[in-house]
Protein backbone atom coordinates (compact mmCIF):
# COMPACT_ATOMS: atom_id res chain seq x y z
CA UNK A 1 0.00 0.00 0.00
CA UNK A 2 1.45 3.16 -0.94
CA UNK A 3 0.56 6.35 1.75
CA UNK A 4 0.77 9.93 1.14
CA UNK A 5 3.42 11.87 2.33
CA UNK A 6 1.12 13.35 5.32
CA UNK A 7 -0.16 10.33 6.46
CA UNK A 8 3.44 9.14 6.65
CA UNK A 9 4.40 11.87 8.61
CA UNK A 10 1.07 11.14 11.43
CA UNK A 11 2.30 7.51 11.43
CA UNK A 12 5.51 8.85 12.67
CA UNK A 13 4.04 11.26 15.51
CA UNK A 14 2.27 8.48 16.36
CA UNK A 15 4.64 5.95 16.68
CA UNK A 16 6.88 8.56 19.10
CA UNK A 17 3.63 8.92 21.11
CA UNK A 18 0.24 8.25 20.31
CA UNK A 19 -1.57 10.29 22.89
CA UNK A 20 -0.41 13.69 20.72
CA UNK A 21 -3.62 15.47 20.31
CA UNK A 22 -4.96 15.59 16.62
CA UNK A 23 -5.11 19.40 16.94
CA UNK A 24 -1.26 19.39 17.86
CA UNK A 25 -0.70 16.96 14.59
CA UNK A 26 -2.66 19.06 12.68
CA UNK A 27 -0.06 22.10 13.79
CA UNK A 28 2.80 20.22 13.52
CA UNK A 29 2.13 19.58 10.01
CA UNK A 30 0.77 22.77 8.87
CA UNK A 31 -2.90 20.67 7.93
CA UNK A 32 -6.38 20.75 8.68
CA UNK A 33 -7.69 18.88 12.31
CA UNK A 34 -10.20 17.07 10.17
CA UNK A 35 -8.10 16.05 8.04
CA UNK A 36 -5.83 14.63 10.51
CA UNK A 37 -8.81 12.85 12.29
CA UNK A 38 -9.81 11.92 8.81
CA UNK A 39 -6.35 10.21 7.94
CA UNK A 40 -5.96 8.28 11.19
CA UNK A 41 -9.70 6.79 10.74
CA UNK A 42 -8.24 5.32 6.96
CA UNK A 43 -5.08 4.17 8.57
CA UNK A 44 -6.70 2.53 11.57
CA UNK A 45 -9.40 0.77 9.02
CA UNK A 46 -6.48 -0.24 6.80
CA UNK A 47 -4.74 -2.48 9.86
CA UNK A 48 -1.83 0.15 9.21
CA UNK A 49 -2.28 1.59 12.93
CA UNK A 50 -3.19 -1.77 14.75
CA UNK A 51 -3.37 -0.95 18.24
CA UNK A 52 -2.10 1.70 20.67
CA UNK A 53 -0.31 -0.06 23.59
CA UNK A 54 1.37 1.37 26.45
CA UNK A 55 4.61 0.03 27.48
CA UNK A 56 4.74 -0.73 30.74
CA UNK A 57 7.74 -2.03 32.85
CA UNK A 58 5.74 -4.57 35.42
CA UNK A 59 9.41 -5.86 36.26
CA UNK A 60 9.09 -2.82 38.52
CA UNK A 61 5.99 -3.87 40.16
CA UNK A 62 6.09 -5.95 43.27
CA UNK A 63 4.14 -9.16 42.60
CA UNK A 64 3.89 -8.49 38.93
CA UNK A 65 7.37 -9.54 37.76
CA UNK A 66 7.24 -11.79 34.87
CA UNK A 67 9.20 -14.44 33.74
CA UNK A 68 9.96 -14.57 30.02
CA UNK A 69 11.60 -16.89 27.71
CA UNK A 70 12.62 -16.78 24.03
CA UNK A 71 11.72 -20.61 22.94
CA UNK A 72 13.18 -21.39 19.19
CA UNK A 73 10.76 -23.73 17.48
CA UNK A 74 11.67 -26.31 15.06
CA UNK A 75 8.44 -27.39 13.46
CA UNK A 76 7.88 -29.27 10.11
CA UNK A 77 5.65 -27.02 7.73
CA UNK A 78 2.53 -28.26 6.22
CA UNK A 79 1.52 -28.81 2.32
CA UNK A 80 -0.29 -26.13 1.05
CA UNK A 81 -0.58 -23.58 4.76
CA UNK A 82 3.56 -23.73 5.22
CA UNK A 83 4.33 -22.75 8.67
CA UNK A 84 1.15 -20.44 9.30
CA UNK A 85 -0.94 -23.24 10.64
CA UNK A 86 1.12 -24.31 12.99
CA UNK A 87 1.93 -20.47 14.09
CA UNK A 88 -1.76 -19.93 14.79
CA UNK A 89 -1.83 -22.81 17.16
CA UNK A 90 0.50 -21.44 18.86
CA UNK A 91 0.34 -17.50 19.04
CA UNK A 92 -3.37 -18.36 20.00
CA UNK A 93 -2.21 -19.19 23.57
CA UNK A 94 -2.14 -15.72 25.60
CA UNK A 95 0.84 -16.56 27.16
CA UNK A 96 2.76 -16.35 23.93
CA UNK A 97 3.88 -12.77 23.57
CA UNK A 98 4.99 -12.68 20.29
CA UNK A 99 5.81 -14.81 17.46
CA UNK A 100 8.07 -14.46 14.58
CA UNK A 101 9.04 -16.73 12.01
CA UNK A 102 12.63 -16.44 10.99
CA UNK A 103 15.65 -17.57 8.75
CA UNK A 104 18.55 -19.69 10.08
CA UNK A 105 18.63 -22.64 12.05
CA UNK A 106 14.91 -22.86 13.64
CA UNK A 107 11.89 -21.40 12.56
CA UNK A 108 9.70 -20.22 14.86
CA UNK A 109 10.35 -17.62 17.41
CA UNK A 110 8.33 -17.63 20.01
CA UNK A 111 8.44 -15.39 23.62
CA UNK A 112 6.45 -16.74 26.24
CA UNK A 113 5.37 -14.93 29.25
CA UNK A 114 4.87 -16.67 32.79
CA UNK A 115 4.78 -15.89 36.71
CA UNK A 116 7.34 -18.60 37.34
CA UNK A 117 9.78 -20.51 35.98
CA UNK A 118 7.82 -23.62 36.50
CA UNK A 119 4.50 -21.82 34.28
CA UNK A 120 6.92 -21.60 31.37
CA UNK A 121 8.36 -25.07 31.57
CA UNK A 122 4.17 -26.54 32.18
CA UNK A 123 3.55 -24.42 28.89
CA UNK A 124 6.24 -25.50 26.97
CA UNK A 125 6.63 -29.36 27.62
CA UNK A 126 2.76 -29.60 28.02
CA UNK A 127 1.31 -26.94 25.28
CA UNK A 128 4.21 -26.41 22.90
CA UNK A 129 5.90 -29.37 22.29
CA UNK A 130 2.62 -31.06 21.99
CA UNK A 131 1.51 -29.54 18.75
CA UNK A 132 2.54 -32.73 16.39
CA UNK A 133 4.55 -30.58 13.69
CA UNK A 134 6.95 -29.04 16.52
CA UNK A 135 10.23 -31.34 16.03
CA UNK A 136 12.14 -29.22 18.61
CA UNK A 137 12.49 -26.53 21.36
CA UNK A 138 15.35 -24.30 22.65
CA UNK A 139 14.31 -22.28 25.65
CA UNK A 140 16.22 -19.33 27.06
CA UNK A 141 15.03 -17.41 29.66
CA UNK A 142 15.58 -13.69 29.87
CA UNK A 143 17.54 -11.85 32.21
CA UNK A 144 16.55 -8.40 32.04
CA UNK A 145 14.78 -6.23 29.26
CA UNK A 146 17.19 -3.40 28.19
CA UNK A 147 15.91 -2.17 25.63
CA UNK A 148 12.26 -3.00 24.22
CA UNK A 149 10.22 -1.74 20.73
CA UNK A 150 12.95 1.06 20.39
CA UNK A 151 12.59 2.09 24.06
CA UNK A 152 15.39 1.79 26.62
CA UNK A 153 13.53 0.36 29.65
CA UNK A 154 15.98 1.83 32.51
CA UNK A 155 15.44 5.58 31.93
CA UNK A 156 17.28 7.21 28.99
CA UNK A 157 20.34 8.49 29.89
CA UNK A 158 19.99 11.10 27.35
CA UNK A 159 18.67 14.17 29.96
CA UNK A 160 18.85 17.69 28.62
CA UNK A 161 22.15 18.83 29.84
CA UNK A 162 22.10 22.24 28.32
CA UNK A 163 22.36 25.48 29.93
CA UNK A 164 19.42 27.37 30.38
CA UNK A 165 20.24 29.93 27.73
CA UNK A 166 22.77 29.99 25.18
CA UNK A 167 23.71 32.08 22.39
CA UNK B 1 45.34 45.93 49.55
CA UNK B 2 43.28 44.21 46.59
CA UNK B 3 45.73 45.55 43.26
CA UNK B 4 43.84 47.19 40.51
CA UNK B 5 44.27 45.03 37.90
CA UNK B 6 42.37 47.52 35.32
CA UNK B 7 45.72 49.22 34.49
CA UNK B 8 47.14 46.05 33.07
CA UNK B 9 43.99 45.58 31.21
CA UNK B 10 44.01 46.22 27.28
CA UNK B 11 41.43 49.04 26.56
CA UNK B 12 40.21 46.78 23.57
CA UNK B 13 39.38 43.87 25.97
CA UNK B 14 37.15 46.61 28.28
CA UNK B 15 35.75 48.01 25.62
CA UNK B 16 34.52 44.65 24.02
CA UNK B 17 30.37 44.40 24.94
CA UNK B 18 29.40 41.73 27.32
CA UNK B 19 26.53 39.13 25.56
CA UNK B 20 23.41 40.56 26.35
CA UNK B 21 22.02 36.98 27.12
CA UNK B 22 24.58 36.57 30.09
CA UNK B 23 22.38 38.31 32.37
CA UNK B 24 19.10 35.83 31.79
CA UNK B 25 20.99 33.11 32.04
CA UNK B 26 22.20 34.05 35.62
CA UNK B 27 18.63 35.24 36.22
CA UNK B 28 16.88 31.83 34.80
CA UNK B 29 19.78 29.60 35.94
CA UNK B 30 18.78 29.58 39.81
CA UNK B 31 15.08 29.26 38.82
CA UNK B 32 13.02 25.75 39.26
CA UNK B 33 10.69 24.74 36.66
CA UNK B 34 11.54 27.05 34.07
CA UNK B 35 10.45 26.14 30.67
CA UNK B 36 13.74 27.12 28.47
CA UNK B 37 13.22 28.52 24.92
CA UNK B 38 16.41 30.02 25.24
CA UNK B 39 18.82 27.71 24.03
CA UNK B 40 20.84 28.32 20.80
CA UNK B 41 21.72 24.54 20.36
CA UNK B 42 19.85 21.19 19.34
CA UNK B 43 18.07 19.05 22.38
CA UNK B 44 19.14 15.77 20.55
CA UNK B 45 22.36 14.22 22.27
CA UNK B 46 24.85 13.54 19.05
CA UNK B 47 23.86 10.32 17.39
CA UNK B 48 25.32 7.23 18.67
CA UNK B 49 27.85 6.08 16.25
CA UNK B 50 29.84 9.56 16.49
CA UNK B 51 29.91 9.17 19.91
CA UNK B 52 30.57 5.85 19.59
CA UNK B 53 33.58 6.57 17.09
CA UNK B 54 34.86 8.88 19.52
CA UNK B 55 34.91 6.55 22.31
CA UNK B 56 36.76 4.11 20.24
CA UNK B 57 39.32 6.47 18.82
CA UNK B 58 39.82 7.56 23.07
CA UNK B 59 40.61 3.47 23.73
CA UNK B 60 42.75 3.34 20.56
CA UNK B 61 45.20 5.92 21.87
CA UNK B 62 44.75 9.17 19.03
CA UNK B 63 45.57 11.49 21.23
CA UNK B 64 48.19 13.29 19.17
CA UNK B 65 48.47 16.72 17.57
CA UNK B 66 46.84 16.62 13.67
CA UNK B 67 47.62 18.49 10.79
CA UNK B 68 47.06 22.03 11.80
CA UNK B 69 44.43 21.79 8.98
CA UNK B 70 42.84 18.67 10.29
CA UNK B 71 42.90 14.82 9.71
CA UNK B 72 43.19 14.94 5.74
CA UNK B 73 40.62 12.02 5.76
CA UNK B 74 37.86 15.04 7.55
CA UNK B 75 39.01 17.17 5.24
CA UNK B 76 37.91 14.75 2.23
CA UNK B 77 35.13 14.12 3.71
CA UNK B 78 34.07 17.54 4.12
CA UNK B 79 34.95 18.33 1.09
CA UNK B 80 32.54 15.69 -0.60
CA UNK B 81 29.69 16.14 1.80
CA UNK B 82 29.95 20.25 0.77
CA UNK B 83 29.76 19.11 -2.87
CA UNK B 84 27.03 16.88 -2.48
CA UNK B 85 24.42 19.00 -0.19
CA UNK B 86 25.83 22.35 -1.32
CA UNK B 87 26.55 21.86 -4.94
CA UNK B 88 29.97 23.49 -4.09
CA UNK B 89 34.15 22.26 -5.16
CA UNK B 90 36.77 22.73 -2.77
CA UNK B 91 40.50 20.83 -2.78
CA UNK B 92 40.76 18.81 0.61
CA UNK B 93 44.94 19.54 0.38
CA UNK B 94 44.51 23.13 0.58
CA UNK B 95 41.56 24.56 0.70
CA UNK B 96 39.80 23.70 4.21
CA UNK B 97 40.40 24.26 7.30
CA UNK B 98 38.90 21.80 10.36
CA UNK B 99 38.51 24.86 13.40
CA UNK B 100 37.16 24.30 16.66
CA UNK B 101 33.74 25.61 15.94
CA UNK B 102 32.86 27.83 14.00
CA UNK B 103 33.51 30.67 16.15
CA UNK B 104 36.76 30.18 15.48
CA UNK B 105 36.44 30.24 11.92
CA UNK B 106 35.06 33.42 12.52
CA UNK B 107 37.87 34.69 14.67
CA UNK B 108 40.24 33.11 11.95
CA UNK B 109 38.68 35.04 9.02
CA UNK B 110 38.70 38.66 10.64
CA UNK B 111 41.75 38.26 11.74
CA UNK B 112 43.15 37.52 8.41
CA UNK B 113 41.03 39.78 6.48
CA UNK B 114 41.25 42.70 8.50
CA UNK B 115 43.34 45.99 8.80
CA UNK B 116 42.79 48.25 11.99
CA UNK B 117 39.23 50.56 10.66
CA UNK B 118 38.53 48.08 7.82
CA UNK B 119 34.43 47.98 7.87
CA UNK B 120 32.55 44.66 7.41
CA UNK B 121 28.28 44.49 7.36
CA UNK B 122 26.73 43.06 9.90
CA UNK B 123 22.93 41.89 8.76
CA UNK B 124 21.25 43.08 11.99
CA UNK B 125 19.57 41.14 14.04
CA UNK B 126 22.87 39.13 14.24
CA UNK B 127 24.26 36.17 16.56
CA UNK B 128 25.67 38.17 19.63
CA UNK B 129 29.41 37.53 18.64
CA UNK B 130 29.76 39.17 15.60
CA UNK B 131 30.32 42.55 15.65
CA UNK B 132 32.61 41.42 19.04
CA UNK B 133 34.99 38.89 16.57
CA UNK B 134 35.47 42.26 13.76
CA UNK B 135 36.26 44.38 16.93
CA UNK B 136 38.53 42.31 18.58
CA UNK B 137 40.35 41.75 14.63
CA UNK B 138 41.01 45.40 14.87
CA UNK B 139 37.77 46.15 12.47
CA UNK B 140 34.86 48.16 12.67
CA UNK B 141 31.00 46.42 12.31
CA UNK B 142 28.56 48.20 11.01
CA UNK B 143 25.33 46.85 11.15
CA UNK B 144 22.45 47.23 8.33
CA UNK B 145 19.36 46.94 10.03
CA UNK B 146 16.76 44.33 8.60
CA UNK B 147 12.84 44.69 9.18
CA UNK B 148 9.71 42.38 10.19
CA UNK B 149 7.46 43.61 7.33
CA UNK B 150 10.23 42.17 4.82
CA UNK B 151 10.72 38.83 7.06
CA UNK B 152 14.01 40.21 8.02
CA UNK B 153 15.61 39.57 4.71
CA UNK B 154 18.42 41.90 3.67
CA UNK B 155 18.22 43.99 0.44
CA UNK B 156 20.97 44.63 -1.67
CA UNK B 157 19.77 48.24 -1.23
CA UNK B 158 19.90 48.37 2.36
CA UNK B 159 23.37 46.65 1.93
CA UNK B 160 24.25 49.43 -0.88
CA UNK B 161 23.00 52.06 1.88
CA UNK B 162 26.15 50.84 4.24
CA UNK B 163 28.56 51.03 1.67
CA UNK B 164 31.71 53.13 2.12
CA UNK B 165 35.19 53.32 1.16
CA UNK B 166 36.54 51.06 3.78
CA UNK B 167 34.10 48.10 3.43
CA UNK B 168 35.96 44.82 3.00
CA UNK B 169 33.98 42.23 4.02
CA UNK B 170 30.29 41.46 4.43
CA UNK B 171 29.27 38.90 6.55
CA UNK B 172 25.74 36.96 5.52
CA UNK B 173 24.28 34.21 8.19
CA UNK B 174 21.66 32.28 6.39
CA UNK B 175 19.37 30.65 8.15
CA UNK B 176 19.75 33.38 10.40
CA UNK B 177 20.07 33.56 14.20
CA UNK B 178 17.77 35.02 15.78
CA UNK B 179 15.41 35.12 12.90
CA UNK B 180 15.50 32.19 11.37
CA UNK B 181 15.61 33.71 8.47
CA UNK B 182 17.07 32.33 4.83
CA UNK B 183 17.57 33.72 1.71
CA UNK B 184 16.93 31.96 -1.31
CA UNK B 185 18.86 31.83 -4.65
CA UNK B 186 17.14 34.91 -5.80
CA UNK B 187 18.15 36.81 -3.11
CA UNK B 188 21.54 35.65 -2.84
CA UNK B 189 22.23 36.42 -5.99
CA UNK B 190 20.91 40.04 -5.96
CA UNK B 191 23.93 40.82 -2.93
CA UNK B 192 26.51 38.62 -5.20
CA UNK B 193 25.83 41.66 -8.01
CA UNK B 194 26.37 44.07 -4.97
CA UNK B 195 29.47 41.88 -4.12
CA UNK B 196 31.02 42.35 -7.52
CA UNK B 197 30.21 46.12 -7.80
CA UNK B 198 32.20 46.83 -4.88
CA UNK B 199 34.35 44.68 -4.83
CA UNK B 200 33.73 42.53 -1.52
CA UNK B 201 34.58 39.01 0.38
CA UNK B 202 31.67 37.09 1.66
CA UNK B 203 32.04 35.72 4.79
CA UNK B 204 29.05 33.26 4.44
CA UNK B 205 27.95 31.54 8.15
CA UNK B 206 26.26 28.76 6.88
CA UNK B 207 26.05 26.75 10.40
CA UNK B 208 22.29 26.31 9.93
CA UNK B 209 22.52 25.29 6.43
CA UNK B 210 21.37 21.59 7.29
CA UNK B 211 18.16 23.40 9.12
CA UNK B 212 16.61 24.67 6.03
CA UNK B 213 12.82 23.51 6.06
CA UNK B 214 10.92 25.13 2.49
CA UNK B 215 13.21 25.11 -0.01
CA UNK B 216 16.39 24.58 -0.75
CA UNK B 217 19.20 25.56 1.08
CA UNK B 218 21.83 27.67 -1.26
CA UNK B 219 25.48 28.21 -0.32
CA UNK B 220 26.72 31.97 -1.36
CA UNK B 221 29.94 30.37 -2.87
CA UNK B 222 27.87 28.09 -5.39
CA UNK B 223 26.81 31.20 -7.16
CA UNK B 224 28.62 31.82 -10.75
CA UNK B 225 31.71 33.82 -9.72
CA UNK B 226 31.00 33.73 -5.95
CA UNK B 227 33.71 31.30 -4.90
CA UNK B 228 36.46 33.25 -5.54
CA UNK B 229 34.97 36.01 -3.22
CA UNK B 230 33.93 33.58 -0.36
CA UNK B 231 34.87 32.49 2.79
CA UNK B 232 32.28 29.58 3.49
CA UNK B 233 32.00 28.94 7.16
CA UNK B 234 30.05 25.72 8.43
CA UNK B 235 29.97 22.89 11.04
CA UNK B 236 28.74 20.25 13.04
CA UNK B 237 27.13 21.60 15.79
CA UNK B 238 23.73 22.20 14.73
CA UNK B 239 22.68 20.21 11.46
CA UNK B 240 24.88 17.16 13.45
CA UNK B 241 23.67 18.18 17.21
CA UNK B 242 27.33 18.60 18.43
CA UNK B 243 27.75 21.42 19.58
CA UNK B 244 29.91 20.77 22.53
CA UNK B 245 32.19 19.07 20.38
CA UNK B 246 33.49 22.32 19.05
CA UNK B 247 34.50 21.46 15.39
CA UNK B 248 33.76 23.80 12.68
CA UNK B 249 35.75 24.02 9.37
CA UNK B 250 36.02 26.71 6.94
CA UNK B 251 36.01 26.90 2.77
CA UNK B 252 37.51 29.16 1.36
CA UNK B 253 40.55 30.07 -1.94
CA UNK B 254 44.07 28.41 -1.25
CA UNK B 255 45.05 32.07 -1.20
CA UNK B 256 43.11 33.13 2.23
CA UNK B 257 43.46 29.67 3.72
CA UNK B 258 47.25 29.64 3.76
CA UNK B 259 47.33 32.77 5.27
CA UNK B 260 44.39 31.76 7.94
CA UNK B 261 46.38 28.07 8.36
CA UNK B 262 49.78 30.31 9.35
CA UNK B 263 47.54 31.94 11.88
CA UNK B 264 45.48 29.02 13.41
CA UNK B 265 49.37 27.62 14.21
CA UNK B 266 49.98 29.89 16.37
CA UNK B 267 46.84 30.07 18.22
CA UNK B 268 45.19 26.77 18.35
CA UNK B 269 47.46 24.05 16.42
CA UNK B 270 44.23 21.91 15.58
CA UNK B 271 40.74 20.52 16.83
CA UNK B 272 40.38 17.56 18.77
CA UNK B 273 42.16 14.59 17.09
CA UNK B 274 39.63 11.70 19.19
CA UNK B 275 36.65 14.39 17.99
CA UNK B 276 37.96 14.78 14.13
CA UNK B 277 37.31 10.86 13.77
CA UNK B 278 34.19 11.36 15.35
CA UNK B 279 33.16 13.97 12.84
CA UNK B 280 34.36 11.50 9.86
CA UNK B 281 32.07 9.39 11.35
CA UNK B 282 29.32 11.99 11.12
CA UNK B 283 30.09 12.90 7.51
CA UNK B 284 29.81 9.26 5.95
CA UNK B 285 26.66 7.67 8.29
CA UNK B 286 24.44 9.67 9.57
CA UNK B 287 22.49 11.51 6.74
CA UNK B 288 19.42 9.52 7.91
CA UNK B 289 19.45 10.53 11.62
CA UNK B 290 20.24 14.19 9.81
CA UNK B 291 17.26 13.88 8.12
CA UNK B 292 15.11 12.49 11.21
CA UNK B 293 16.47 15.37 13.38
CA UNK B 294 15.72 18.47 10.51
CA UNK B 295 12.04 16.63 9.80
CA UNK B 296 11.73 16.88 13.81
CA UNK B 297 12.27 20.57 14.03
CA UNK B 298 10.11 21.61 11.21
CA UNK B 299 7.54 19.94 12.89
CA UNK B 300 8.12 21.92 16.16
CA UNK B 301 8.57 25.14 13.81
CA UNK B 302 4.88 24.62 12.48
CA UNK B 303 3.77 24.68 15.89
CA UNK B 304 5.03 27.09 17.47
CA UNK B 305 4.85 29.63 15.02
CA UNK B 306 1.12 28.64 14.74
CA UNK B 307 0.62 28.60 18.80
CA UNK B 308 2.47 31.92 19.20
CA UNK B 309 0.34 33.94 15.91
CA UNK B 310 -2.50 32.62 17.29
CA UNK B 311 -2.30 33.94 21.19
CA UNK B 312 -1.18 37.30 19.52
CA UNK B 313 2.63 37.18 19.33
CA UNK B 314 2.72 38.04 15.97
CA UNK B 315 5.88 35.96 13.61
CA UNK B 316 6.66 35.21 10.05
CA UNK B 317 7.19 31.92 9.17
CA UNK B 318 10.99 31.42 9.46
CA UNK B 319 12.27 29.41 7.00
CA UNK B 320 15.35 27.69 8.50
CA UNK B 321 17.40 27.22 11.82
CA UNK B 322 15.40 26.41 15.17
CA UNK B 323 14.26 29.66 15.74
CA UNK B 324 10.76 32.08 15.92
CA UNK B 325 11.38 35.92 16.23
CA UNK B 326 8.13 37.19 17.09
CA UNK B 327 7.17 40.72 18.54
CA UNK B 328 6.23 41.73 21.44
CA UNK B 329 5.49 45.36 20.40
CA UNK B 330 1.45 45.45 21.73
CA UNK B 331 2.70 44.83 24.94
CA UNK B 332 4.45 48.25 25.48
CA UNK B 333 7.39 46.65 27.10
CA UNK B 334 11.06 46.63 25.51
CA UNK B 335 12.34 43.14 24.61
CA UNK B 336 14.65 42.66 27.68
CA UNK B 337 11.50 43.75 30.17
CA UNK B 338 9.18 41.29 28.31
CA UNK B 339 11.84 38.64 28.90
CA UNK B 340 12.69 39.04 32.37
CA UNK B 341 8.88 39.73 33.47
CA UNK B 342 7.89 36.28 31.57
CA UNK B 343 10.66 34.61 33.02
CA UNK B 344 9.92 36.00 36.67
CA UNK B 345 6.04 35.51 36.15
CA UNK B 346 5.73 31.95 34.21
CA UNK B 347 9.18 30.99 34.43
CA UNK B 348 9.53 30.90 30.55
CA UNK B 349 12.99 31.69 29.45
CA UNK B 350 13.22 33.72 26.29
CA UNK B 351 15.99 35.92 24.68
CA UNK B 352 15.50 39.54 24.08
CA UNK B 353 15.82 40.55 20.42
CA UNK B 354 17.89 43.46 21.88
CA UNK B 355 21.00 41.21 22.72
CA UNK B 356 21.06 40.81 18.93
CA UNK B 357 21.36 44.43 18.44
CA UNK B 358 19.19 47.38 18.33
CA UNK B 359 17.12 46.52 15.03
CA UNK B 360 16.10 43.43 17.53
CA UNK B 361 14.11 45.58 19.76
CA UNK B 362 11.00 44.97 20.05
CA UNK B 363 11.08 41.28 19.46
CA UNK B 364 12.34 38.08 21.68
CA UNK B 365 13.53 35.28 19.84
CA UNK B 366 12.50 31.88 21.36
CA UNK B 367 14.06 28.72 20.25
CA UNK B 368 11.84 25.49 19.35
CA UNK B 369 14.57 22.89 20.03
CA UNK B 370 12.42 21.51 23.19
CA UNK B 371 10.02 19.14 23.31
CA UNK B 372 6.58 19.11 22.17
CA UNK B 373 5.32 18.88 25.41
CA UNK B 374 7.64 21.85 26.64
CA UNK B 375 6.66 23.98 23.58
CA UNK B 376 3.06 23.44 24.45
CA UNK B 377 3.31 24.30 28.14
CA UNK B 378 5.48 27.38 27.33
CA UNK B 379 2.67 29.03 25.20
CA UNK B 380 -0.07 28.38 27.74
CA UNK B 381 2.14 30.48 29.71
CA UNK B 382 2.68 33.42 27.83
CA UNK B 383 -0.86 33.34 26.60
CA UNK B 384 -1.44 33.89 29.90
CA UNK B 385 1.41 36.52 30.54
CA UNK B 386 0.11 38.68 27.13
CA UNK B 387 -3.89 38.62 29.47
CA UNK B 388 -1.72 40.62 31.96
CA UNK B 389 0.01 43.34 29.32
CA UNK B 390 -2.35 43.41 26.47
CA UNK B 391 -5.53 44.95 26.25
CA UNK B 392 -8.47 42.62 24.18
Amino acid sequence: MKLLQEQLDILEILEENHQVSTKSIAEQLQLDEEEVKKHIKQLEQDGIIVSYPALIDWSKIEGKEAIVAMVDVKVTPKRGVGFDEVAERIYRYPEVKSLYLMSGTYDLSVSVEGKSMKDIALFISEKLSTIESVVSTTTHFMLKKYKHDGVIMEGDKDDDRRMVITP
Amino acid sequence: MTRDYHKYISTRAIELQPSGIRKFFDLAAGMEGVISLGVGEPDFITPWNIRDRSIEALSDGFTSYTANAGLLELREEICAYLNRRFDVTYQPENEVIVTVGASQALDLTFRTLLNSGDEVLIIEPAFVAYASLVAMAGGIPVSVSTYAENGFKVTPELIEASITKRTKAILICSPNNPTGTCLNKEELTAIAEVVEKHDLIVVSDEIYAELTYDQAFTSFSSLPRMFERTILINGFSKGFAMTGWRLGFIAAPKELTSIMLKIYQHTTMCAPHMLQLGAIEALRNSSEQVEKMQKSYWRRRNLLVQSLNRIGLDCHMPGGAFYVFPSIKKTGLTSEEFAENLLKEEKVAVVPGSAFGPSGEGYVRCSYATSIEQLQEAVVRMERFLGRYVDR
